[in-house]
C-alpha cells in the first residue's frame, strides 16, 4: 500500500491571520512539503493542475521536476493532469521528460477539470468534456506505447508517422490513474485499459464513491484484467491531526469554516461523521482511515490532502511529521495484515519493469524449449 | 387486482406556519386521490414531506453538495413514489424560495415521467397564475407529467359565501385529485424505478462515437 500527499495548489488568505501568502512563498512550501513527505517516509506527492486564481499549480511537470531533483526515493504523480483541455501530445512528451530526469519515479492521474471556463480558454468547449477524456487519452496511450503514430480523431490535427519523444524509459509508460468525482464512464474508461482509478475521497459521502469504485472494479474484471478485487484503487481524503483531538479540532475549524470547498455548510462534525473527512488524534485517523478499505475494498494507494486554506506551511510540516511518527507506520502494518495475497500492490516503474523482463525471459525460455 | 401492490403518493408541502394552509391544502389533495383511488379498489401510502423540518439542511445542501441523510431520506421518497403532490404558499408572485430548493437539490432527471398535481395557497387569488407561470414549467422542465387542473387556494376559499357559483375550491380539488388519480390507477404500485445513474455505457461504444467519418 502506498501513502501520499495531494495538493491542489491553492494561495488562500490564512483565515487566522489575513495574511495571504505570495504566488512564490506558495509554490516553494508545496516543494518543501514534497521534500518532507519523502523524508517522513511517505511514498507519493501529488500536485493538481489548475489555470485560474487562487492557485499557482498551472505546470505540474515544472513543479514536479524540481522536487524529483531535490528528492530520490518519492513517486512524483498528479491529481489531476488535464486531459480535457491539454494537447496530448505535450502531455505525452511532457511526463516523459520528467520520468526519465526522476528515474521512473512518475506517475500521473488524469482528470477533466472543475472549472468550466478552462476549456474555452484553452479553445475547447465544456460540452465535450467526456469525449475529450477519451479521446485525448486514447492518443496519450497510443503515443507511448508506439514508435510511429499515424492518428485521426475529432479534436486535434491529424498526425502522420509522428514519434513522440523521449520514448518512456525503458519502453515503459508511466502508470496512469484516472480520477474521477462523479463520472461512470471515466471508471469504464480506467477499467476498459486495465489503469488504476482514484477518487479524491473529498466532501461527499463515502457511498457515493463506493458507487464509482464498484462499476471500475466490476469493468475492470470484465475486461480480464484480473478479479475485480484485483483492480488498482486509490483514495483520497482530507486530514488534519494533532497529538490530542481537542487541539486539532480547534486548530483546524477556522481552515474548515472558511474553505470555499466546505465552508458554510453543514458543521465540521457534520462533515466528519458524513463524510470520509477526519480531524483527530493520530490514533483517530488511524481508526478512521482504515475504515475506508471496508467500503471500498482493499485498496493501492492513499493520499492525504494536508495543505489547503491558507494553512501556514510549519503547520503542514508539523502535520507530515505526526503523519510520518504515528500514523503511516501503523496503516501499512495494519493494511498488509488485512490485505489478500491475491491483490496486487500499485504499479511503479519498477514492478513495471521486472513484470516485462520476466515476461521476456519467459518468452525466450519457451522459444529456447521450442528450438530444442 | 388486490394483488398489486399498494400505490405510492409523495406529498410536498411548502408551508411554513403551525398549522399551515398549504398543508391543509394538501390533505385535503391526498385525501380526494385517496379515495378515488379507493373506489378503483387500489390501496395508497401516502407520505407527507414538510418542506420547513428540511429547511436548514436544504440550505446545507447548496453549501455542500451532498443532503444530509435526512434530507436524502426526503429525496428518496419524492423521486421514488408514484406520484406527487406539490404545494407551495406564493411569495413574491411565485413558488416560495424554500420550494424551489428543494426541487434544485433533486437531480433533473429524478422525476422524469412522474405523475403531479402542483397546488398553491396566498392570501388573495390574484396571485392564482403562479401555478401557471411558475410551477407548471418547472416541473415541465423536470419531465414530469403535471396533470391539466392545477388547484389554488386563497385565503377566502376556505370560507365561502353560500354561492355554490364562486365556491369552488371543493370542486377544483375534486377534479385535480380525480386526474392525479386517473393517471396512477393502472400503475403497479410499490413505487417508481429508481433511476440508475450509475449505467455504464461500454468503452467500445464511446471510443466509436469519436471516430471521424
Amino acid at each position: 500500500m502506498q501513502f501520499g500527499t495531494f495538493s491542489i495548489g491553492d494561495v488562500s488568505p490564512n483565515p487566522t491571520t489575513r495574511r495571504p501568502s505570495t504566488e512564490q512563498e506558495r509554490l516553494k512550501a508545496m516543494v518543501a512539503i514534497a521534500v518532507k513527505a519523502e523524508e517522513v517516509g511517505l511514498d507519493v506527492f501529488a500536485t493538481g493542475e489548475h489555470h485560474n486564481p487562487p492557485f499557482v499549480s498551472s505546470s505540474p511537470t515544472t513543479l514536479l521536476s524540481h522536487i524529483a531533483a531535490k528528492t530520490s526515493r518519492i513517486i512524483l504523480s498528479t491529481s489531476t493532469t488535464l486531459i480535457t483541455t491539454n494537447d496530448p501530445v505535450k502531455v505525452a512528451e511532457d511526463y516523459a521528460v520528467l520520468q526519465h530526469l526522476a528515474d521512473g519515479r512518475v506517475d500521473l492521474m488524469l482528470g477533466r477539470g472543475n472549472t468550466g471556463p478552462v476549456y474555452p480558454w484553452f479553445g475547447k468547449d465544456v460540452r465535450h468534456g467526456i469525449p475529450l477524456a477519451i479521446e485525448n487519452y486514447a492518443l496519450l496511450h497510443q503515443l507511448w506505447r508506439e514508435e510511429y503514430v499515424d492518428w485521426k480523431g475529432r479534436f486535434r490535427t491529424p498526425l502522420q508517422s509522428f514519434t513522440s519523444v523521449p520514448r518512456p524509459l525503458d519502453g515503459i509508460p508511466p502508470f496512469v490513474w484516472h480520477g474521477s468525482v462523479r463520472s461512470p464512464e471515466i471508471a469504464e474508461q480506467a477499467a476498459f485499459y486495465g489503469d488504476g482509478f482514484f477518487v479524491n475521497n473529498l466532501f461527499m459521502p463515502k457511498d457515493h464513491f463506493r458507487r464509482l469504485i464498484g462499476i471500475y472494479r466490476e469493468r475492470y474484471a470484465h475486461y480480464g484484467h484480473g478479479a475485480a478485487e484485483q483492480a488498482i484503487v486509490g483514495a483520497g481524503g482530507l486530514v488534519f491531526l494533532r497529538r490530542n483531538s481537542q487541539d486539532a479540532v480547534r486548530e483546524f475549524r477556522p481552515y474548515f469554516d472558511n474553505s470555499p470547498m466546505s465552508g458554510h455548510g453543514p458543521t465540521m462534525e457534520e462533515y466528519m461523521e458524513q463524510t470520509p473527512l477526519i480531524v483527530g488524534s493520530p490514533q483517530q485517523v488511524i481508526d478512521k482511515a482504515l475504515t475506508f478499505r471496508e467500503h471500498y475494498g482493499d485498496y493501492q494507494r492513499q493520499l492525504f490532502a494536508i495543505d489547503t486554506g491558507g494553512m501556514p506551511q510549519k503547520s503542514v510540516l508539523d502535520t507530515l511529521d505526526l503523519l510520518g511518527e504515528e500514523v503511516i507506520p501503523v496503516l501499512r502494518k495494519e493494511t498488509a495484515t488485512r490485505r489478500p495475497g491475491t491483490v496486487p500492490q500499485a504499479p511503479t516503474h519498477a514492478s513495471l519493469l521486472a513484470d516485462r523482463d520476466t515476461l521476456v525471459s519467459l518468452a525466450s525460455e519457451s522459444s529456447e524449449e521450442a528450438a530444442k | 387486482m388486490s394483488t398489486r401492490k399498494p400505490l405510492r403518493l409523495a406529498v410536498v408541502s411548502a408551508g411554513l406556519s403551525v398549522p399551515s394552509s398549504t398543508r391543509l391544502l394538501a390533505d385535503r389533495l391526498a385525501e380526494t386521490v385517496r379515495s378515488e383511488l379507493a373506489a378503483a379498489e387500489r390501496e395508497v401510502e401516502v407520505e407527507i414531506i414538510e418542506l420547513r423540518d428540511l429547511g436548514v439542511d436544504i440550505a446545507k445542501n447548496f453549501a455542500s453538495g451532498f443532503p444530509s441523510p435526512e434530507l436524502s431520506e426526503a429525496i428518496e421518497s419524492v423521486t421514488s413514489a408514484d406520484g406527487l403532490i406539490a404545494v407551495t404558499p406564493v411569495f413574491t408572485a411565485s413558488y416560495s424560495g424554500l420550494f424551489k430548493s428543494f426541487f434544485d437539490v433533486i437531480d433533473n432527471d429524478a422525476l422524469t415521467g412522474k405523475p403531479v398535481l402542483a397546488a398553491a395557497t396566498g392570501g388573495t387569488a390574484r396571485h392564482s397564475l403562479a401555478l401557471e407561470h411558475a410551477l407548471r414549467p418547472l416541473f415541465a422542465y423536470l419531465r414530469a407529467v403535471v396533470v391539466p387542473t392545477a388547484v389554488y387556494a386563497a385565503s377566502e376559499d376556505w370560507g365561502g359565501n353560500g354561492d355554490s357559483l364562486t365556491d369552488t375550491l371543493p370542486r377544483r380539488i375534486t377534479r385535480a385529485g380525480s386526474e392525479l388519480a386517473g393517471l396512477l390507477r393502472d400503475l403497479p404500485g410499490g413505487g417508481g424505478q429508481a433511476v440508475d445513474d450509475a449505467s455504464v455505457v461500454p468503452f467500445a461504444e464511446q471510443l466509436s462515437a469519436l471516430r471521424p467519418e
